[in-house]
Protein backbone atom coordinates (compact mmCIF):
# COMPACT_ATOMS: atom_id res chain seq x y z
CA UNK A 1 0.00 0.00 0.00
CA UNK A 2 1.50 3.33 -0.52
CA UNK A 3 -0.23 5.48 1.79
CA UNK A 4 1.00 3.19 4.48
CA UNK A 5 4.57 4.32 3.46
CA UNK A 6 3.50 8.57 3.99
CA UNK A 7 2.30 7.44 7.35
CA UNK A 8 4.23 8.49 10.77
CA UNK A 9 5.68 5.12 12.23
CA UNK A 10 3.43 3.56 15.00
CA UNK A 11 0.11 5.43 13.82
CA UNK A 12 -2.58 2.94 11.73
CA UNK A 13 -4.62 4.09 8.62
CA UNK A 14 -7.51 4.08 10.80
CA UNK A 15 -6.16 6.37 13.25
CA UNK A 16 -4.67 9.34 11.12
CA UNK A 17 -8.37 8.97 9.44
CA UNK A 18 -10.21 9.89 12.43
CA UNK A 19 -8.01 13.00 12.43
CA UNK A 20 -8.79 16.04 11.05
CA UNK A 21 -8.00 16.85 7.98
CA UNK A 22 -6.06 19.68 7.15
CA UNK A 23 -7.40 22.74 4.76
CA UNK A 24 -5.59 23.28 1.74
CA UNK A 25 -3.67 26.11 1.44
CA UNK A 26 -5.04 29.19 -0.66
CA UNK A 27 -2.42 31.99 -0.76
CA UNK A 28 -4.33 33.73 -3.53
CA UNK A 29 -7.17 34.30 -1.09
CA UNK A 30 -4.70 35.70 1.43
CA UNK A 31 -3.35 38.31 -0.98
CA UNK A 32 -6.75 39.66 -1.95
CA UNK A 33 -7.96 40.15 1.64
CA UNK A 34 -5.23 41.74 2.62
CA UNK A 35 -5.43 44.10 -0.31
CA UNK A 36 -9.17 44.79 0.47
CA UNK A 37 -8.40 46.01 4.42
CA UNK A 38 -5.23 47.79 3.12
CA UNK A 39 -7.97 49.72 1.28
CA UNK A 40 -10.66 49.83 3.59
CA UNK A 41 -8.32 50.92 6.62
CA UNK A 42 -7.31 53.57 3.95
CA UNK A 43 -11.37 55.08 4.06
CA UNK A 44 -11.45 54.64 7.30
CA UNK A 45 -8.56 56.96 7.89
CA UNK A 46 -9.09 59.79 5.35
CA UNK A 47 -12.86 59.55 6.61
CA UNK A 48 -12.15 60.19 10.29
CA UNK A 49 -8.99 62.31 9.52
CA UNK A 50 -10.37 64.83 7.09
CA UNK A 51 -11.05 68.08 8.36
CA UNK A 52 -13.88 69.03 5.72
CA UNK A 53 -16.32 66.49 7.68
CA UNK A 54 -16.18 68.40 10.52
CA UNK A 55 -16.91 65.69 13.27
CA UNK A 56 -17.04 68.45 15.43
CA UNK A 57 -20.05 70.19 14.21
CA UNK A 58 -21.54 67.13 12.91
CA UNK A 59 -21.91 65.69 16.79
CA UNK A 60 -23.29 69.70 17.29
CA UNK A 61 -26.10 69.10 14.63
CA UNK A 62 -26.76 65.16 15.31
CA UNK A 63 -28.98 65.74 18.10
CA UNK A 64 -30.44 69.59 17.57
CA UNK A 65 -34.11 69.75 18.39
CA UNK A 66 -34.68 70.97 15.08
CA UNK A 67 -33.28 68.15 13.03
CA UNK A 68 -35.14 65.19 15.22
CA UNK A 69 -38.36 67.05 14.84
CA UNK A 70 -37.39 66.82 10.69
CA UNK A 71 -36.81 63.20 11.73
CA UNK A 72 -40.18 62.90 13.32
CA UNK A 73 -41.81 63.80 10.62
CA UNK A 74 -40.08 61.70 7.90
CA UNK A 75 -41.27 59.04 10.36
CA UNK A 76 -44.59 59.91 10.55
CA UNK A 77 -45.13 60.83 6.93
CA UNK A 78 -43.86 57.57 5.58
CA UNK A 79 -45.00 55.14 8.73
CA UNK A 80 -49.22 56.40 7.71
CA UNK A 81 -48.17 56.22 3.87
CA UNK A 82 -46.60 53.15 3.94
CA UNK A 83 -49.91 51.54 6.05
CA UNK A 84 -52.39 53.33 3.95
CA UNK A 85 -50.35 52.77 0.55
CA UNK A 86 -50.28 49.15 1.62
CA UNK A 87 -53.92 49.22 2.82
CA UNK A 88 -55.14 50.62 -0.99
CA UNK A 89 -52.73 48.20 -2.98
CA UNK A 90 -54.56 45.32 -1.71
CA UNK A 91 -57.85 46.81 -2.65
CA UNK A 92 -56.32 47.89 -6.06
CA UNK A 93 -54.73 44.58 -6.69
CA UNK A 94 -58.06 42.47 -5.64
CA UNK A 95 -59.71 44.85 -8.11
CA UNK A 96 -57.50 44.05 -10.66
CA UNK A 97 -57.92 39.84 -9.97
CA UNK A 98 -61.78 40.49 -9.84
CA UNK A 99 -64.40 39.21 -12.08
CA UNK A 100 -66.30 42.21 -12.28
CA UNK A 101 -65.17 44.19 -15.40
CA UNK A 102 -65.88 47.61 -14.06
CA UNK A 103 -63.59 46.78 -10.97
CA UNK A 104 -60.94 45.23 -13.27
CA UNK A 105 -60.83 48.71 -15.36
CA UNK A 106 -61.55 51.06 -12.45
CA UNK A 107 -58.05 49.23 -10.53
CA UNK A 108 -56.12 49.33 -14.06
CA UNK A 109 -56.67 53.05 -14.89
CA UNK A 110 -55.96 53.79 -11.17
CA UNK A 111 -52.86 52.68 -11.34
CA UNK A 112 -52.38 53.71 -14.92
CA UNK A 113 -52.76 57.27 -13.70
CA UNK A 114 -50.65 57.34 -10.34
CA UNK A 115 -48.03 55.76 -11.62
CA UNK A 116 -47.82 58.27 -14.83
CA UNK A 117 -47.88 61.42 -12.84
CA UNK A 118 -45.05 62.66 -11.01
CA UNK A 119 -45.01 62.88 -7.54
CA UNK A 120 -44.00 66.19 -6.89
CA UNK A 121 -46.94 67.33 -9.49
CA UNK A 122 -49.22 65.23 -7.70
CA UNK A 123 -48.08 67.24 -4.70
CA UNK A 124 -48.48 70.11 -5.95
CA UNK A 125 -52.19 69.70 -7.25
CA UNK A 126 -53.11 68.42 -4.06
CA UNK A 127 -51.23 71.74 -2.79
CA UNK A 128 -53.34 73.76 -4.89
CA UNK A 129 -56.89 71.74 -5.23
CA UNK A 130 -59.11 74.51 -3.48
CA UNK A 131 -58.10 76.01 -7.47
CA UNK A 132 -60.08 73.13 -8.41
CA UNK A 133 -63.02 72.21 -5.72
CA UNK A 134 -63.79 74.91 -2.86
CA UNK A 135 -65.56 72.34 -0.54
CA UNK A 136 -65.87 69.25 0.38
CA UNK A 137 -68.95 67.53 1.11
CA UNK A 138 -70.15 64.46 2.85
CA UNK A 139 -73.90 63.12 1.83
CA UNK A 140 -75.68 61.48 -0.61
CA UNK A 141 -73.84 61.28 -4.13
CA UNK A 142 -75.95 63.91 -6.44
CA UNK A 143 -78.06 64.48 -3.54
CA UNK A 144 -77.94 66.29 -0.27
CA UNK A 145 -74.85 66.48 2.22
CA UNK A 146 -74.80 66.56 5.61
CA UNK A 147 -71.35 67.62 6.52
CA UNK A 148 -69.17 70.64 4.13
CA UNK A 149 -65.36 71.20 4.28
CA UNK A 150 -63.47 73.95 3.19
CA UNK A 151 -60.39 73.21 2.45
CA UNK A 152 -58.31 74.51 5.21
CA UNK A 153 -60.66 72.48 7.72
CA UNK A 154 -59.59 69.13 6.15
CA UNK A 155 -55.82 69.83 4.63
CA UNK A 156 -53.69 70.15 7.07
CA UNK A 157 -50.06 70.22 5.17
CA UNK A 158 -49.34 67.35 6.45
CA UNK A 159 -52.33 65.69 5.55
CA UNK A 160 -51.69 66.66 2.03
CA UNK A 161 -48.19 65.12 2.16
CA UNK A 162 -49.87 61.84 3.62
CA UNK A 163 -52.57 61.96 1.03
CA UNK A 164 -50.39 62.56 -2.13
CA UNK A 165 -47.70 59.78 -1.11
CA UNK A 166 -50.34 57.16 -0.10
CA UNK A 167 -51.80 58.01 -3.31
CA UNK A 168 -49.11 57.52 -5.49
CA UNK A 169 -47.98 54.51 -3.36
CA UNK A 170 -51.00 52.65 -3.92
CA UNK A 171 -50.64 52.23 -7.10
CA UNK A 172 -47.22 50.73 -6.71
CA UNK A 173 -48.40 48.58 -4.00
CA UNK A 174 -51.39 47.73 -5.97
CA UNK A 175 -48.74 45.35 -8.58
CA UNK A 176 -46.32 44.18 -5.94
CA UNK A 177 -49.53 42.76 -4.07
CA UNK A 178 -50.65 41.54 -7.22
CA UNK A 179 -47.47 39.68 -8.21
CA UNK A 180 -47.50 37.85 -4.93
CA UNK A 181 -50.99 36.94 -5.43
CA UNK A 182 -50.66 35.56 -8.84
CA UNK A 183 -47.41 33.55 -7.01
CA UNK A 184 -50.02 31.30 -5.11
CA UNK A 185 -50.16 27.86 -6.34
CA UNK A 186 -53.80 27.40 -7.81
CA UNK A 187 -54.31 24.22 -5.92
CA UNK A 188 -53.90 26.24 -3.06
CA UNK A 189 -57.36 27.91 -3.78
CA UNK A 190 -59.07 24.58 -4.80
CA UNK A 191 -58.01 23.09 -1.36
CA UNK A 192 -59.50 25.59 0.33
CA UNK A 193 -62.75 25.39 -2.10
CA UNK A 194 -62.87 22.03 -1.39
CA UNK A 195 -62.61 22.70 2.52
CA UNK A 196 -65.53 25.22 2.05
CA UNK A 197 -63.89 28.27 3.67
CA UNK A 198 -65.52 31.18 3.03
CA UNK A 199 -63.81 34.11 0.04
CA UNK A 200 -62.53 36.13 3.05
CA UNK A 201 -61.18 33.64 5.13
CA UNK A 202 -59.69 32.08 2.10
CA UNK A 203 -57.45 34.92 1.48
CA UNK A 204 -56.90 36.32 5.08
CA UNK A 205 -55.88 32.76 6.11
CA UNK A 206 -54.51 30.70 3.14
CA UNK A 207 -53.22 32.96 0.28
CA UNK A 208 -52.49 36.35 1.98
CA UNK A 209 -49.78 34.46 4.05
CA UNK A 210 -48.39 32.65 1.25
CA UNK A 211 -48.41 35.68 -1.25
CA UNK A 212 -46.48 37.82 1.61
CA UNK A 213 -43.35 35.61 1.07
CA UNK A 214 -43.48 37.11 -2.94
CA UNK A 215 -44.39 40.61 -1.69
CA UNK A 216 -41.92 41.54 1.53
CA UNK A 217 -38.55 41.70 -0.66
CA UNK A 218 -40.37 43.84 -2.84
CA UNK A 219 -42.56 46.04 -0.74
CA UNK A 220 -39.68 46.75 1.85
CA UNK A 221 -38.13 48.13 -1.44
CA UNK A 222 -41.17 50.49 -2.06
CA UNK A 223 -40.56 51.34 1.45
CA UNK A 224 -37.35 52.28 1.67
CA UNK A 225 -37.85 54.27 -1.64
CA UNK A 226 -40.86 55.68 0.03
CA UNK A 227 -38.89 56.68 3.40
CA UNK A 228 -36.53 58.74 1.40
CA UNK A 229 -38.54 59.36 -1.26
CA UNK A 230 -40.95 61.86 1.87
CA UNK A 231 -37.70 64.60 1.25
CA UNK A 232 -40.00 65.66 -1.75
CA UNK A 233 -42.36 67.13 1.01
CA UNK A 234 -40.10 69.85 0.84
CA UNK A 235 -41.78 71.77 -2.00
CA UNK A 236 -45.55 71.73 0.33
CA UNK A 237 -43.63 73.34 2.46
CA UNK A 238 -43.23 71.09 5.10
CA UNK A 239 -39.72 70.71 7.00
CA UNK A 240 -38.99 66.77 6.81
CA UNK A 241 -35.18 65.42 7.87
CA UNK A 242 -33.90 66.51 4.99
CA UNK A 243 -36.36 69.77 4.53
CA UNK A 244 -34.39 71.00 7.78
CA UNK A 245 -31.12 69.91 6.66
CA UNK A 246 -31.96 71.83 3.23
CA UNK A 247 -33.21 75.08 5.00
CA UNK A 248 -30.71 75.58 7.67
CA UNK A 249 -27.64 75.26 4.97
CA UNK A 250 -28.69 78.49 4.16
CA UNK A 251 -28.26 80.15 7.52
CA UNK A 252 -25.34 78.27 8.20
CA UNK A 253 -23.61 77.88 4.86
CA UNK A 254 -20.22 76.57 6.53
CA UNK A 255 -21.83 73.59 7.46
CA UNK A 256 -23.38 72.13 4.60
CA UNK A 257 -20.97 69.14 4.83
CA UNK A 258 -22.02 68.51 8.63
CA UNK A 259 -25.47 68.98 7.84
CA UNK A 260 -25.98 66.28 4.82
CA UNK A 261 -23.65 64.34 6.95
CA UNK A 262 -25.86 64.35 9.87
CA UNK A 263 -29.51 63.66 7.03
CA UNK A 264 -27.33 60.64 5.38
CA UNK A 265 -26.65 59.03 8.44
CA UNK A 266 -30.16 59.25 9.95
CA UNK A 267 -31.43 58.13 6.29
CA UNK A 268 -28.96 54.92 6.44
CA UNK A 269 -29.90 54.22 10.19
CA UNK A 270 -33.47 54.14 8.94
CA UNK A 271 -32.55 51.99 6.10
CA UNK A 272 -30.86 49.46 8.43
CA UNK A 273 -34.09 49.51 10.52
CA UNK A 274 -36.17 48.46 7.87
CA UNK A 275 -33.29 45.79 6.39
CA UNK A 276 -33.57 43.93 9.73
CA UNK A 277 -37.09 44.18 10.22
CA UNK A 278 -37.31 42.79 6.83
CA UNK A 279 -34.96 39.65 7.63
CA UNK A 280 -37.54 38.73 10.54
CA UNK A 281 -40.69 39.10 8.91
CA UNK A 282 -39.58 37.20 5.81
CA UNK A 283 -38.15 34.06 8.21
CA UNK A 284 -41.58 34.59 9.93
CA UNK A 285 -43.59 34.06 6.27
CA UNK A 286 -40.94 31.42 4.87
CA UNK A 287 -42.06 28.86 7.54
CA UNK A 288 -43.87 25.91 5.82
CA UNK A 289 -42.19 27.29 2.81
CA UNK A 290 -38.94 26.04 3.78
CA UNK A 291 -38.10 22.36 5.63
CA UNK A 292 -35.92 24.42 8.03
CA UNK A 293 -36.19 28.13 8.60
CA UNK A 294 -32.37 29.31 8.32
CA UNK A 295 -31.11 30.38 11.98
CA UNK A 296 -30.73 34.07 13.03
CA UNK A 297 -27.50 36.15 12.91
CA UNK A 298 -28.35 35.72 16.92
CA UNK A 299 -28.42 32.10 16.48
CA UNK A 300 -25.43 32.38 14.74
CA UNK A 301 -23.11 34.10 16.16
CA UNK A 302 -23.94 31.89 19.18
CA UNK A 303 -23.44 28.47 17.25
CA UNK A 304 -20.34 30.13 16.10
CA UNK A 305 -19.34 31.08 19.91
CA UNK A 306 -20.45 27.48 21.25
CA UNK A 307 -18.17 25.80 18.56
CA UNK A 308 -15.51 28.08 19.38
CA UNK A 309 -15.73 27.54 23.03
CA UNK A 310 -15.40 23.48 22.02
CA UNK A 311 -12.41 24.02 20.02
CA UNK A 312 -11.08 25.94 22.80
CA UNK A 313 -11.62 23.21 25.43
CA UNK A 314 -10.73 20.94 23.10
CA UNK A 315 -6.60 22.01 23.06
CA UNK B 1 -83.10 6.05 1.07
CA UNK B 2 -81.80 8.27 -1.03
CA UNK B 3 -78.65 7.54 -3.21
CA UNK B 4 -75.19 9.16 -1.30
CA UNK B 5 -74.75 10.38 -4.99
CA UNK B 6 -76.70 10.46 -7.95
CA UNK B 7 -75.18 12.13 -11.24
CA UNK B 8 -77.69 12.32 -14.43
CA UNK B 9 -76.70 13.12 -17.54
CA UNK B 10 -73.80 15.23 -16.74
CA UNK B 11 -72.19 17.49 -19.51
CA UNK B 12 -69.42 19.22 -19.69
CA UNK B 13 -67.68 20.98 -23.05
CA UNK B 14 -64.19 23.18 -23.26
CA UNK B 15 -64.58 25.00 -26.07
CA UNK B 16 -65.75 22.39 -28.81
CA UNK B 17 -64.17 19.27 -26.65
CA UNK B 18 -66.71 17.86 -24.96
CA UNK B 19 -65.18 16.06 -21.50
CA UNK B 20 -68.12 14.76 -19.97
CA UNK B 21 -70.59 13.22 -22.18
CA UNK B 22 -73.69 12.46 -20.22
CA UNK B 23 -72.85 10.02 -17.31
CA UNK B 24 -75.25 8.68 -15.05
CA UNK B 25 -74.05 7.36 -12.16
CA UNK B 26 -75.87 6.14 -8.88
CA UNK B 27 -73.76 5.97 -5.18
CA UNK B 28 -75.04 4.03 -2.66
CA UNK B 29 -74.02 5.04 1.22
CA UNK B 30 -71.18 2.97 2.69
CA UNK B 31 -69.96 1.85 -1.17
CA UNK B 32 -66.99 2.23 -2.94
CA UNK B 33 -66.26 3.35 -6.42
CA UNK B 34 -63.32 3.47 -8.67
CA UNK B 35 -63.46 4.70 -11.62
CA UNK B 36 -60.80 4.29 -13.93
CA UNK B 37 -60.01 5.40 -17.52
CA UNK B 38 -57.50 6.65 -19.74
CA UNK B 39 -56.08 9.89 -19.25
CA UNK B 40 -58.19 12.83 -20.75
CA UNK B 41 -61.46 10.46 -20.45
CA UNK B 42 -63.23 12.79 -17.87
CA UNK B 43 -62.54 10.89 -14.60
CA UNK B 44 -61.05 14.40 -12.94
CA UNK B 45 -63.41 16.75 -14.41
CA UNK B 46 -66.08 14.34 -13.19
CA UNK B 47 -64.97 14.72 -9.62
CA UNK B 48 -64.40 18.48 -9.74
CA UNK B 49 -67.79 18.48 -10.67
CA UNK B 50 -69.37 17.05 -7.47
CA UNK B 51 -67.59 19.28 -5.38
CA UNK B 52 -68.47 22.40 -7.12
CA UNK B 53 -64.52 23.29 -8.48
CA UNK B 54 -66.27 22.86 -12.12
CA UNK B 55 -69.85 23.87 -13.11
CA UNK B 56 -72.09 21.80 -15.38
CA UNK B 57 -73.21 22.60 -19.04
CA UNK B 58 -76.03 20.35 -18.40
CA UNK B 59 -77.50 17.41 -16.21
CA UNK B 60 -77.46 17.45 -12.23
CA UNK B 61 -75.34 15.93 -9.12
CA UNK B 62 -77.29 15.08 -6.03
CA UNK B 63 -75.53 14.19 -2.51
CA UNK B 64 -77.48 12.72 0.11
CA UNK B 65 -80.34 13.52 -2.10
CA UNK B 66 -79.55 17.08 -2.42
CA UNK B 67 -78.64 19.78 -5.44
CA UNK B 68 -75.32 20.71 -5.43
CA UNK B 69 -74.38 24.16 -6.66
CA UNK B 70 -78.05 24.83 -7.71
CA UNK B 71 -81.44 24.99 -6.42
CA UNK B 72 -84.68 24.76 -7.91
CA UNK B 73 -86.60 28.08 -8.50
CA UNK B 74 -89.47 27.83 -10.29
CA UNK B 75 -89.00 25.52 -13.75
CA UNK B 76 -85.36 25.89 -13.06
CA UNK B 77 -81.88 26.02 -11.32
CA UNK B 78 -80.95 28.77 -9.91
CA UNK B 79 -77.34 29.00 -9.12
CA UNK B 80 -76.81 29.12 -4.53
CA UNK B 81 -74.88 31.60 -2.76
CA UNK B 82 -71.55 31.34 -2.39
CA UNK B 83 -72.29 31.13 1.55
CA UNK B 84 -74.80 27.97 0.36
CA UNK B 85 -72.46 26.43 -1.78
CA UNK B 86 -69.87 26.84 1.44
CA UNK B 87 -72.27 24.33 3.14
CA UNK B 88 -72.24 21.80 0.70
CA UNK B 89 -68.66 21.68 0.02
CA UNK B 90 -68.35 20.96 3.59
CA UNK B 91 -70.21 17.86 3.10
CA UNK B 92 -67.70 16.10 0.68
CA UNK B 93 -64.25 15.63 1.37
CA UNK B 94 -62.03 15.82 -1.31
CA UNK B 95 -58.08 14.30 -1.81
CA UNK B 96 -56.81 15.75 -4.15
CA UNK B 97 -53.56 13.90 -6.50
CA UNK B 98 -51.04 16.79 -5.45
CA UNK B 99 -52.24 16.65 -1.54
CA UNK B 100 -52.76 20.46 -1.95
CA UNK B 101 -51.59 20.74 1.84
CA UNK B 102 -51.69 24.54 3.01
CA UNK B 103 -47.53 24.63 3.18
CA UNK B 104 -47.76 27.37 5.69
CA UNK B 105 -49.80 25.71 8.16
CA UNK B 106 -49.08 23.11 10.52
CA UNK B 107 -50.73 19.66 9.76
CA UNK B 108 -52.64 20.11 12.64
CA UNK B 109 -53.54 23.22 11.58
CA UNK B 110 -54.77 21.76 8.08
CA UNK B 111 -56.29 19.83 9.78
CA UNK B 112 -58.54 21.86 11.93
CA UNK B 113 -58.68 24.53 9.33
CA UNK B 114 -62.32 23.46 8.24
CA UNK B 115 -63.79 22.75 11.33
CA UNK B 116 -62.83 26.29 12.47
CA UNK B 117 -63.84 28.43 9.81
CA UNK B 118 -67.13 26.46 9.42
CA UNK B 119 -67.36 27.22 13.36
CA UNK B 120 -68.00 23.05 13.99
CA UNK B 121 -66.07 23.36 17.08
CA UNK B 122 -64.24 25.71 19.61
CA UNK B 123 -60.29 25.35 19.10
CA UNK B 124 -59.75 23.06 21.42
CA UNK B 125 -62.38 21.12 20.08
CA UNK B 126 -61.41 20.69 17.10
CA UNK B 127 -57.25 20.19 18.06
CA UNK B 128 -58.71 17.10 19.46
CA UNK B 129 -60.91 16.10 17.10
CA UNK B 130 -57.71 16.48 15.31
CA UNK B 131 -55.11 15.11 17.18
CA UNK B 132 -57.44 11.85 16.78
CA UNK B 133 -57.79 12.14 13.14
CA UNK B 134 -54.26 12.05 12.83
CA UNK B 135 -53.78 9.40 15.23
CA UNK B 136 -56.09 7.38 12.47
CA UNK B 137 -54.01 7.79 10.16
CA UNK B 138 -50.68 7.33 11.96
CA UNK B 139 -49.68 10.91 12.27
CA UNK B 140 -49.79 12.07 15.87
CA UNK B 141 -46.19 12.80 15.73
CA UNK B 142 -45.99 14.68 13.00
CA UNK B 143 -49.07 17.03 14.26
CA UNK B 144 -46.60 20.28 14.63
CA UNK B 145 -44.39 19.43 11.43
CA UNK B 146 -45.08 21.45 8.38
CA UNK B 147 -45.96 19.54 5.38
CA UNK B 148 -43.22 20.09 3.02
CA UNK B 149 -40.97 18.29 6.44
CA UNK B 150 -43.24 15.21 5.70
CA UNK B 151 -42.49 12.64 2.86
CA UNK B 152 -45.46 12.38 0.15
CA UNK B 153 -47.27 9.38 1.27
CA UNK B 154 -47.58 11.42 4.76
CA UNK B 155 -49.07 14.20 3.60
CA UNK B 156 -51.28 12.57 1.70
CA UNK B 157 -52.34 10.92 4.70
CA UNK B 158 -52.59 14.49 6.41
CA UNK B 159 -54.32 15.36 3.33
CA UNK B 160 -56.70 12.27 3.81
CA UNK B 161 -57.64 13.79 7.90
CA UNK B 162 -57.94 17.07 6.66
CA UNK B 163 -61.18 15.75 4.19
CA UNK B 164 -62.38 13.82 7.35
CA UNK B 165 -62.21 16.85 9.70
CA UNK B 166 -65.41 18.26 8.44
CA UNK B 167 -67.35 14.74 8.64
CA UNK B 168 -68.17 14.59 5.25
CA UNK B 169 -71.21 12.65 4.12
CA UNK B 170 -68.82 11.48 0.76
CA UNK B 171 -64.99 11.74 0.12
CA UNK B 172 -64.08 11.86 -3.53
CA UNK B 173 -60.44 10.85 -4.06
CA UNK B 174 -58.42 11.78 -7.88
CA UNK B 175 -55.79 9.90 -8.01
CA UNK B 176 -54.44 9.84 -4.51
CA UNK B 177 -51.55 7.68 -5.20
CA UNK B 178 -50.25 8.70 -8.67
CA UNK B 179 -47.86 11.15 -7.00
CA UNK B 180 -46.14 9.14 -4.93
CA UNK B 181 -42.77 6.85 -4.94
CA UNK B 182 -43.80 3.11 -5.39
CA UNK B 183 -43.25 2.75 -2.52
CA UNK B 184 -45.15 4.96 -0.46
CA UNK B 185 -48.19 3.83 -1.96
CA UNK B 186 -48.93 1.29 0.46
CA UNK B 187 -49.54 3.21 3.27
CA UNK B 188 -52.06 5.61 1.48
CA UNK B 189 -54.29 2.76 0.33
CA UNK B 190 -54.04 1.51 3.61
CA UNK B 191 -55.68 4.56 4.99
CA UNK B 192 -58.16 4.89 1.65
CA UNK B 193 -58.99 0.76 3.21
CA UNK B 194 -59.84 1.22 6.51
CA UNK B 195 -62.54 4.15 5.81
CA UNK B 196 -63.96 1.99 2.87
CA UNK B 197 -64.37 -0.86 5.77
CA UNK B 198 -65.62 1.41 8.16
CA UNK B 199 -68.32 2.25 5.97
CA UNK B 200 -67.81 5.92 4.83
CA UNK B 201 -68.98 6.71 0.90
CA UNK B 202 -66.05 7.01 -1.23
CA UNK B 203 -65.33 7.45 -4.90
CA UNK B 204 -61.94 6.96 -6.12
CA UNK B 205 -60.39 7.43 -9.15
CA UNK B 206 -57.09 5.61 -9.69
CA UNK B 207 -54.67 4.00 -11.91
CA UNK B 208 -54.31 1.37 -8.99
CA UNK B 209 -56.82 -2.03 -11.06
CA UNK B 210 -55.40 -4.41 -7.93
CA UNK B 211 -56.70 -1.99 -5.25
CA UNK B 212 -59.55 -0.81 -7.11
CA UNK B 213 -60.39 -4.70 -7.17
CA UNK B 214 -59.80 -5.25 -3.55
CA UNK B 215 -61.95 -2.43 -2.21
CA UNK B 216 -64.21 -1.44 -5.09
CA UNK B 217 -68.02 -2.53 -4.46
CA UNK B 218 -68.36 -0.95 -8.03
CA UNK B 219 -65.81 -0.15 -11.08
CA UNK B 220 -66.51 2.18 -13.31
CA UNK B 221 -64.51 2.79 -16.53
CA UNK B 222 -65.01 5.87 -18.08
CA UNK B 223 -63.87 6.84 -21.93
CA UNK B 224 -64.34 9.77 -23.81
CA UNK B 225 -66.90 11.34 -21.58
CA UNK B 226 -68.75 8.21 -21.31
CA UNK B 227 -69.76 5.35 -19.15
CA UNK B 228 -68.26 2.57 -21.27
CA UNK B 229 -69.20 0.18 -19.00
CA UNK B 230 -69.51 -0.23 -14.71
CA UNK B 231 -70.72 -3.65 -12.55
CA UNK B 232 -68.68 -5.17 -9.94
CA UNK B 233 -65.36 -5.14 -9.72
CA UNK B 234 -65.03 -8.77 -10.97
CA UNK B 235 -67.05 -8.39 -13.93
CA UNK B 236 -65.47 -5.35 -15.34
CA UNK B 237 -62.20 -6.27 -14.40
CA UNK B 238 -61.55 -9.60 -14.92
CA UNK B 239 -64.65 -10.00 -17.57
CA UNK B 240 -64.80 -6.91 -19.48
CA UNK B 241 -67.50 -6.92 -22.02
CA UNK B 242 -66.08 -4.18 -24.02
CA UNK B 243 -63.09 -4.04 -26.47
CA UNK B 244 -62.19 -0.33 -25.03
CA UNK B 245 -61.77 -1.50 -21.60
CA UNK B 246 -59.86 -4.31 -22.93
CA UNK B 247 -57.77 -2.58 -24.51
CA UNK B 248 -57.11 -0.30 -21.25
CA UNK B 249 -56.60 -3.62 -19.07
CA UNK B 250 -54.09 -5.12 -20.99
CA UNK B 251 -52.45 -1.77 -21.11
CA UNK B 252 -52.42 -1.01 -17.31
CA UNK B 253 -52.51 -4.55 -15.88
Amino acid sequence: MTTSTAAPPGKSLEEIADGRIQPLRRPGRWIATVVVLIVLAQFAHGFFTNQAFEWARFRYWFVRPVILEGLVLTLKVTALSAVFGFLGGVVLALGRLSRSPLLRAVSWTYIWLFRSIPLIVLLLLIYNFSALYHTLSLGVPFGPSFATFTETDLFSATTIAVVGLSLNEAAYAAEVVRAGILSVDQGQLEASHALGLPKLRQFRRIVLPQALRAIIPSYVNQLIGLLKGTSIIFYVSLLDLFGEVESLQSTYPSDIIPLLMVATFYYVLLTSILSIIQYYVERYYSRGALRTVPPTPIQRLRATLREFREKATER
Amino acid sequence: MSAALEIHNATKSYGAHRVLDGIDLTVEPGQTTAILGPSGSGKSTLLRVINQLERLDAGYVQVGGELIGVRIRGNRFKQLSDREALKQRAKIGFVFQSFNLFPHLTILDNVIEGPLAHKRATKQEAREQGERLLARVGLLDKAQSYPRQLSGGQQQRAAIARALALEPELIVFDEPTSALDPELVGEVLGVVRDLAKSGTTLVIVTHEIGFAREVADRVVFLDAGRIVEQGSAADVLDNPRHQRTKDFLSKVL
